[in-house]
């Protein structure tokens, strides 16, 4: 019982964390209508600046958040204006010229991190990595407990922006149809590169978040980018509160699949759950309103 | 037992009933219209009989066989064939490609194909301009493809959903002319068509929809001067 | 671009001879691989540059063919060679199950499927040790000490693909492929099933595919999961040879191939040994910029964008009078 109920915590806490993940992608799945497999590998850039912001300059990783998350919004802000957006314009016979895109960066920001640290495996250890909170018999790891605190705050923030700004309301009109809101005076192309920067700067705090708890290496990208399919499928296709549960339900079978069936298997499990959500619960891209 | 016909037909989105219990028979031969204000449902008609969306109720009958819940591709094989009143042209192919595509509804064989488009593209005045890649052609010569393609299908029955808005009167008149030729072959025709001179010239019977349902039908005249078309067309004095 | 018939002669008649001609081993290999991935590359373009279908998962149909001639040998002790008869059509099976599974999706949610089941086949067949020694793979021994049987095995793989590929694109399959790419509710209309003819595509695009698994398992005589069901360096790899060269173009694929076998083949050997070995390292960064300038500035690659690059040339001369002859 006790094992089940601390893989139950664990799971909900790591899920906190993918949860800002998920989110991100759902943004950008909303409002661009494409898929991003750069997502994981811009939350890797993200890690690195905070692992060296903590190396050289002694930061700690939570303060990072402040840097690393501009840094990637305005990283996520270009890519979208310089290289996304421009695609837009041009005749292809691919339509998923914008995807294929995302596949060359996330190439590229993966070999040059690689090119700058090589392929070895890095860690932050601060003086609270192992800390460790017992509550009758259940431990709880404190930097994934501050994790999934911040997590929770920024979770909220972007609520409170997509339901009670008039900029966030202009995303959320953007993802449920974006010809209505270029007619209602919405600009368009600012509103994806808004959202691409958003998107970065959201899987860029989940990244930093994660730092204290994982071994950082150039390839651990790609693995997160499944991760955030994952997420923003199981949690109801693109909806912000479906990312949410998608964060939450993914770190928990993780979890319960890290102690009940075998490490490789796992992974192949959360594959097959992935499919066969895609296949049949389908409905395409419900957007921000589903709210 | 009539050409074709539709008994009850029903459509739901969500809450919206975009078909409601409608019910009409197709004569062998004729142009029947379809008319009704903006949203009143006749896209969906159309997309009902040619499998796009399943039917809530209801159902189509087409020489005496019931063809709802058939994919879209079965139907056209059975012979219906239609036109995209927002055009679909497949942009990277050229006119006579589009065509010769169709065309393979009916045959395996290239040479075949090809001279089943080539007719078809003489018919529809659309010869000078085969070597045209559709993307660049103008909204009333992507219309005659729409058409042409339809009719490379080997349809016994068509349906034309506004295949004249947005032309000049020239092109209207071209067109009308064009569509009388069509059931000259031998093809029944359903349109649905706002211009009412066209519809009123070329229609041997209307059907008036509004809200999904039927309010009105007879020959062009009666349902022209019918109260409740009026009344939908104009709104309630 | 259409190449006439001479320099299609020309370019034949060079890669018969090229083995003869060129005595390096080295090179001979730089070839055989690129004639693989020209096998593989024509594929995909198949499914996803003439059908519209973009698929990430064409590991699965390498692999899938490279493990059945594998298994032949390891399991049922039979020459890996039996692998290029059966491993066409087991990939062929696999890409019919998988488009049966995948083709309700329409556009990125296929992408994300093939993705998704291409995991699946590296994981399984990571776990599944009892058929497929997992991490240990494959290992069998090769049956030529020369790499020129070999080449001539690749050449007329890719001269069949591409050739088959021309074959089909000029026929009714041809035609509705591309219908269904440029507007699948159109090409339905027209009373072409989409789900039937994507089927078809993928099963011709995986049998190929397969085939190139059986010649990469029976020339580099080991496999493993990681190799052959790998996400990046075959799903993606495809992909970037397609789009390099020009999807939905014949040539397009064949002379990615060549351009990114080269390319790789030079910064791996940092430009054979003139630069200093880090220029080594960034064969893969120097692919993802390549991606992104294509992408960018040659949506349709480089042999379908010809006309453009040519202009561009062309106008680089401005010292040139428009008007020569007057
Ligand atoms: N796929 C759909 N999902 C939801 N609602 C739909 C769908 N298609 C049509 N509708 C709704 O059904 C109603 C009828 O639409 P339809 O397009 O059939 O009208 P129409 O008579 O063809 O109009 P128009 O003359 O403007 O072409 C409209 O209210 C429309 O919004
Ligand atoms: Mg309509």
């Amino acid at each position: 019982m006790d094992v089940l109920i601390q893989t139950l915590v664990s799971g909900i806490l790591i899920g906190g964390i993918y949860a800002l993940i998920g989110l991100g992608m759902t943004l950008i799945m909303g409002v661009m209508k494409i898929i991003n497999l750069a997502h994981g590998q811009l939350m890797m850039v993200a890690m690195y600046i905070t692992y060296m912001l903590y190396e050289y300059l002694h930061l700690d990783p939570y303060f990072s958040l402040l840097i690393a998350m501009p840094v990637l919004f305005a990283l996520g802000a270009l890519i979208q204006k310089y290289l996304l957006n421009p695609l837009l314009k041009v005749d292809s016979i691919l339509p998923e010229n914008q995807v294929l895109m995302t596949v060359g960066l996330a190439m590229v920001l993966t070999e040059i991190i690689r090119f700058i640290f090589h392929s070895d495996y890095r860690s932050v250890k601060t003086v609270y990595s192992n800390a460790t909170l017992y509550i009758s018999g259940i431990s709880f790891n404190v930097p994934m407990i501050v994790a999934f605190g911040i997590a929770v705050l920024l979770s909220a923030v972007l609520f409170f922006f997509l339901l009670k700004t008039d900029l966030g309301k202009s995303v959320r009109a953007t993802a449920q149809n974006k010809d209505a809101a270029i007619l209602m005076g919405i600009n368009a192309e600012w509103i994806t590169i808004l959202t691409y920067g958003l998107g970065s700067a959201l899987v860029a705090a989940a990244g930093t978040l994660l730092l204290p708890i994982f071994y950082l290496f150039p390839d651990i990208g790609g693995p997160f980018t499944l991760k955030a399919f994952v997420i923003t499928m199981l949690g109801g296709m693109g909806s912000t509160v479906g990312a949410i549960v998608g964060g939450v339900v993914l770190g928990i079978a993780e979890s319960l699949g890290a102690t009940y069936i075998s490490m490789a298997l796992k992974d192949a499990v959360a594959m097959v759950i992935f499919l066969l959500v895609l296949i049949f619960l389908p409905g395409g891209l419900k957007t921000l309103t589903k709210i | 037992m009539s050409f074709f016909e539709t008994r009850h037909l029903t459509k739901h989105f969500g809450g919206l009933t975009a078909v409601n219990d409608l019910s009409f028979q197709v004569e062998k031969g004729e142009i029947y219209g379809l008319i009704g204000p903006n949203g009143s449902g006749k896209t969906t008609v159309f997309n009902l009989i040619t499998g796009y969306h399943p039917v809530s109720a209801g159902e189509i009958l087409f020489r005496g066989a019931p063809i709802n819940g058939l994919p879209t591709w079965k139907i056209c094989k059975l012979g219906v064939g239609r036109t995209f009143q927002v055009v679909k042209p497949l942009r990277r192919m050229s006119v006579l490609e589009n065509v010769m595509t169709s065309a393979f509804n009916r045959t395996g064989k290239k040479s075949e194909a090809m001279d089943k488009a080539m007719e078809v593209l003489e018919f529809c005045e659309l010869l000078k301009k085969k070597d045209y890649p559709a993307k660049g052609l103008t909204i009333g010569d992507r219309k005659r493809l729409e058409i042409g393609r339809a009719l490379a299908t080997g349809p016994e029955l068509l349906l034309l959903d506004e295949t004249m808005a947005g032309l000049t009167p020239q092109e209207q008149t071209a067109g009308a002319e064009l569509i009388r030729k069509i059931r000259d072959s031998g093809i029944t025709i359903i349109i649905v068509e706002h211009i009412m001179h066209v519809i009123m010239n070329i229609c041997d019977r209307l059907l008036c929809i509004n809200y999904g349902q039927d309010i009105a039908r007879g020959t062009p005249v009666e349902v022209a001067n019918d109260h409740a078309v009026i009344e939908a067309y104009l709104g309630k004095e | 671009m259409k190449l006439p018939r001479w320099s299609t002669l020309i370019v034949i008649v060079l890669l018969l001879a090229f083995p003869m001609v060129v005595p390096s081993d080295y090179y001979r290999h730089i070839f055989i691989i690129a004639l693989m991935w020209v096998v593989i590359g024509s594929a995909w373009n198949l499914l996803a540059g003439y059908t519209g279908q973009v698929s990430f998962g064409h590991a699965i149909f390498f692999g899938s063919g490279a493990y059945t001639a594998g298994l032949c040998a390891s399991k049922l002790g039979i020459s890996a060679w039996w692998g290029m008869l059966l491993g066409g059509p087991v990939a062929l099976l696999v890409g019919l199950v998988i488009g049966w599974i995948c083709f309700r999706l329409r556009g990125p949610y296929f992408a994300l499927a093939t993705i998704a089941i291409g995991e699946i086949f590296r994981l399984v067949a990571t776990d599944w040790r009892s058929l497929t020694e997992g991490m240990e793979g494959i290992l069998i021994i090769q049956t030529f000490r020369s790499k020129i049987p070999y080449y001539y095995l690749a050449l007329f793989l890719a001269g069949a693909s591409v050739y088959a590929i021309h074959r089909i694109m000029q026929s009714k399959w041809g035609y509705y492929f591309v219908a269904i790419r440029e507007d699948q509710d159109a090409a339905e209309a027209m009373g072409i099933s989409a789900f039937r003819y994507k089927s078809l595509s993928l099963m011709v695009s995986s049998f190929f595919t397969g085939l190139a698994g059986t010649l990469y398992m029976n020339y580099m005589a080991f496999i493993d999961p990681h190799v052959v069901f790998s996400l990046h360096d075959v799903s993606i790899m495809a992909i970037l040879v397609a789009i390099i060269g020009g999807v939905g173009t014949l040539w397009g694929p064949p002379a990615g191939a060549f351009i990114m076998v080269l390319l790789q083949e030079t910064f791996r050997s940092a430009f054979f040994g003139l630069f200093p070995p880090w220029v080594s390292e960034s064969h893969v960064l120097v692919f993802g910029l390549l991606v992104i300038f294509v992408i960018r500035y040659m949506a349709n690659g480089i042999v379908g964008d010809w006309p453009k690059i040519q202009r561009l040339w062309t106008r680089k001369n401005p010292m040139l009078p428009a008007n020569d002859g007057n």
